[in-house]
């Protein structure tokens, strides 16, 4: 039905409004002009939060998406503009993130022509989008914002870029603002599962005695925390999960093993050795959790329920499969599966738990593992905790177990650094009245750090631990063990006083150098209550993460500590 | 879930009906060329709906590996489906023009060869010829090696375009 003419840039406020949307980050440029203007003239309830650099902004949205479960905006203009998104759309992609990007583009006369500001975006982004559209006319919009929303909220979600040309969005738009969708490929919502799959799963699982659930970010993101935990319970199996299906079961539940793979607990390690089937609840198996492919969980039976078929087989061949909603399909398993009696099973994983407890030593210098274990304890476990990636990135998974599926944000599969602050400063807009916390290392922080100027313009009471090793930690710790601690190309000599750089952005700024300081100065760090701070944690340099297992090997050969002096180890065959 | 024959770096017959979009092909094409799969032959066309186009891809690589890929390509927004027919009952045909040099004292043989696999003769002139050969690939590599013993100046394949026999769906 055709309305009175608006912009092309009025049509996407409006939808935008149509969608639910609260806060578009982003930056402005001559490209997106129009739909700025939008802005002012439809005198939108949408807030803006013009961010120092569109990476930030992707990664905003990313850490709102993520805290919220709700799809995030972002909005930057072309050609650098748009090419400063990639690394957050990659790292949206890699994660199954709903995302939006709107970005600017040349005029569509010019497309093509080198013209100013032009990145040719729809191609660039392409391997790292779940969908993309150039918009050619103004009349388009309405239905490719409803499309886009559609596509990144649905079945596995992920980011969709929308390239908006300057002449599109300042054109007249006549096109009903609830336009229908028209994407005849697209079904993800077609109930794919067959219910007999999963009586026959539930038929493996009765007849296991050793049974592990291993939950992931799509567990996460289906929201199928009541139904793991309902079936956990109902058999009295442990539950692994993956970094980002953290809190898709409760960590402090006593069948909680924490997560798997390469730093996860020893526990859960063993367990996936000397388990007697697996159930799979929305991992897709990442090279990080399987150690070797090929020696994985060999003695087990494998169970795979994931939304996306093209992830069955991928990495592992399981013996049963179900393609499906990790919600609904739990829910189903846990009807038709019987009360299972693994009493020697559990017995036997407390006894590891026991025998191998994460650990770290209060005494000497200052550890990373001490600071988030104290800021866990002080904070029940309640705060969005944010990191970046690294050394610090393994111990917060380690040590700051979470009970809520929203609350652990981390780059997993991109391993982005600069990830923490801004993914940070997204999920405190999302959830104004929680704790949240970014925990970053001096490398990532470096990367972002500019963004403490938006959350110190928005006074966010966000709280942020710079784990400052003077190191790029985790590189280094591969260096000492792989490379006869051959180190280079990670001293990060020249670091600033990030007290200083704090106080430079209007935050405040404590610094921490002794173990004896950690609850004093984390206590006053969560009492500050005028806007953002931040701790300078003067940190071990040489600290290093365990368990780990070196990438390309099996699970079985985790080196639960540190090897011994002049032991030498092969080198890596895995990906990093 | 097809595994594969024998031989699991045969060429691969996929049909993937799509929208008739901007873009699709190139979304279509990274999925294989990310993963190392070559496209030995692509023909892109409207289906009989214009506002889709179906494409018949040849593939050659790993097996095990096209399963995964045809999933992938399957789950892109403007697939409606992506089939692998290799080992379907199906028709698969290709066109190919070839233009030889022949002069008056070897036009004869050649026009025999060409009668034989049925060819059409689309141009004539003093020293040269086209021909115009459609048919299985299987035949179109014959008619090739029998007109080696000519100077080939030029070859061009349409690659294969398939469809299941009966009233089964391609």
């Amino acid at each position: 039905m055709a309305t009175d003419p608006i912009s092309g840039g009025e049509a996407i406020i409006r939808c935008l409004e149509n969608e639910g949307v609260e806060y578009i980050f982003g930056y402005s440029g001559g490209a997106v002009i129009p739909i700025f203007d939008a802005m002012v003239t439809t005198n939108t309830r949408i807030q803006f939060v013009l961010t120092r650099h569109e990476q930030g902004a992707t990664h905003m949205a990313d850490g709102y998406a993520r805290a919220t479960g709700k799809p995030a905006v972002v909005l930057v203009t072309s050609g650098p503009g748009a090419t400063n998104t990639l690394t957050g759309i990659m790292t949206a992609h890699m994660d199954s993130v709903p995302m939006i990007v709107l970005t600017g583009q040349s005029v569509t006369p010019m497309i093509g022509k080198d013209a100013f500001q032009e990145a040719d975006i729809f191609d660039i982004t392409m391997p790292v989008v779940k969908h993309s559209y150039l918009v050619k006319e103004s009349n388009q919009l309405p239905r490719i914002l409803r499309e886009s929303f559609h596509i990144a909220t649905t079945g596995r979600p992920g980011p969709v870029l929308i390239d908006v040309p300057k002449d599109v969005s300042a054109g007249d738009c006549t096109a009903d603002l609830h336009a229908p969708m028209d994407l005849p490929g697209y079904r993800p919502d077609t109930p794919e599962y067959e219910p007999a799959d999963v009586q026959e799963m539930a038929e493996m699982l009765s007849k296991s005695r050793r049974p592990l659930i291993l939950a992931g970010h799509g567990a996460v993101m289906s929201r199928a925390e009541k139904e793991i935990r309902r079936l956990a319970e109902k058999i009295k199996a442990p539950v692994t999960t993956t970094l980002l299906g953290k809190g898709a079961f409760p960590e402090s539940h006593p069948l909680s093993l924490g997560m798997l793979g390469m730093h996860g607990t020893a526990y859960a390690n063993k367990a996936v050795c000397e388990c007697d089937l697996i159930l799979n609840i929305g991992s897709r198996f990442d090279d990080r959790i399987l150690g070797n492919p090929a020696q994985f969980a060999k003695q087990a039976r494998i169970l795979h329920i994931d939304i996306d078929r093209a992830e069955v087989y991928k990495m592992i061949r399981p013996d049963l499969y179900c393609v499906g909603d990790a919600r609904e399909v739990t829910a189903e398993l846990a009807k038709h599966v019987p009360e299972l009696d693994t009493g020697d099973w559990i017995e036997r994983l407390a006894k590891y738990r026991r025998k191998y407890p994460l650990r770290y030593r209060k005494q000497g210098g200052l550890k990373m593992a001490h600071i988030i274990d104290e800021l866990y304890k002080m904070t029940e476990g309640r705060a969005v905790v944010a990191t970046d990636v690294g050394q610090h990135q393994m111990w917060a998974a380690q040590f700051y177990r979470s009970d809520d599926p929203h609350n652990f944000l981390t780059s997993g599969g991109a391993g982005t650094m600069g990830f923490g602050l801004p993914a940070a400063i997204g999920a405190q807009f999302g959830r104004p009245d929680d704790l949240t916390v970014a925990i970053v290392g001096d490398g990532g922080f470096q990367m972002t750090c500019y963004e403490l100027a938006t959350a110190r313009l928005h006074n966010l009471p966000l709280k942020i631990i710079v784990m400052n090793n003077h190191y790029l930690g985790m590189v280094r710790q591969w260096q000492e063990l792989f490379y006869e601690d051959r180190t280079s190309g990670v001293d990060l000599e020249g670091n600033p006083d990030f007290v200083k750089l704090a106080s430079a952005f209007g935050v405040k700024g404590f610094n921490l150098r002794r173990s004896g300081d950690v609850r004093k100065v984390l206590g006053r760090m969560l009492e500050w209550n005028d806007g953002p701070c931040l701790i300078n944690a003067e940190v071990e340099k040489t600290d290093n993460v365990f368990p780990m297992v070196p990438a390309g090997k099996a699970l079985e050969d985790m080196m639960i500590d540190p090897p011994r002096k002049g032991q030498k180890l092969d080198k890596p065959t895995g990906s990093t | 879930m097809k595994t594969g024959g024998a031989n699991s770096r045969e060429i691969h017959a996929l049909s993937v009906y799509v929208a008739n979009k901007p873009g699709v092909l190139a979304r279509v094409a990274q999925v294989f060329s990310r993963r190392g799969f070559n496209i030995e032959s692509l023909v892109v066309s409207p289906a009989m709906d214009g506002t889709f186009s179906r494409m018949t891809i040849g593939v050659s690589g790993e097996s095990e590996v096209l399963d995964q890929l045809i999933r992938k390509v399957s789950k892109l927004v403007d697939v409606l489906h992506c089939t692998d027919h290799t080992y379907d009952d199906t028709v698969t045909k290709e066109m190919a023009l070839i233009k030889l040099a022949v002069g008056s004292e070897d036009r004869a043989e050649a026009l025999q060869i060409s009668e034989h696999f049925g060819c059409k003769t689309v141009d004539l002139t003093e020293n040269s010829m086209i021909l115009m050969a459609t048919g299985d690939p299987e035949k179109l590599d014959a008619l090739v090696g029998m007109l080696s013993k000519f100077r080939m100046i030029e070859l061009v394949n349409t690659g294969a375009v398939i469809m299941s026999r009966g009233e089964g769906e391609t």
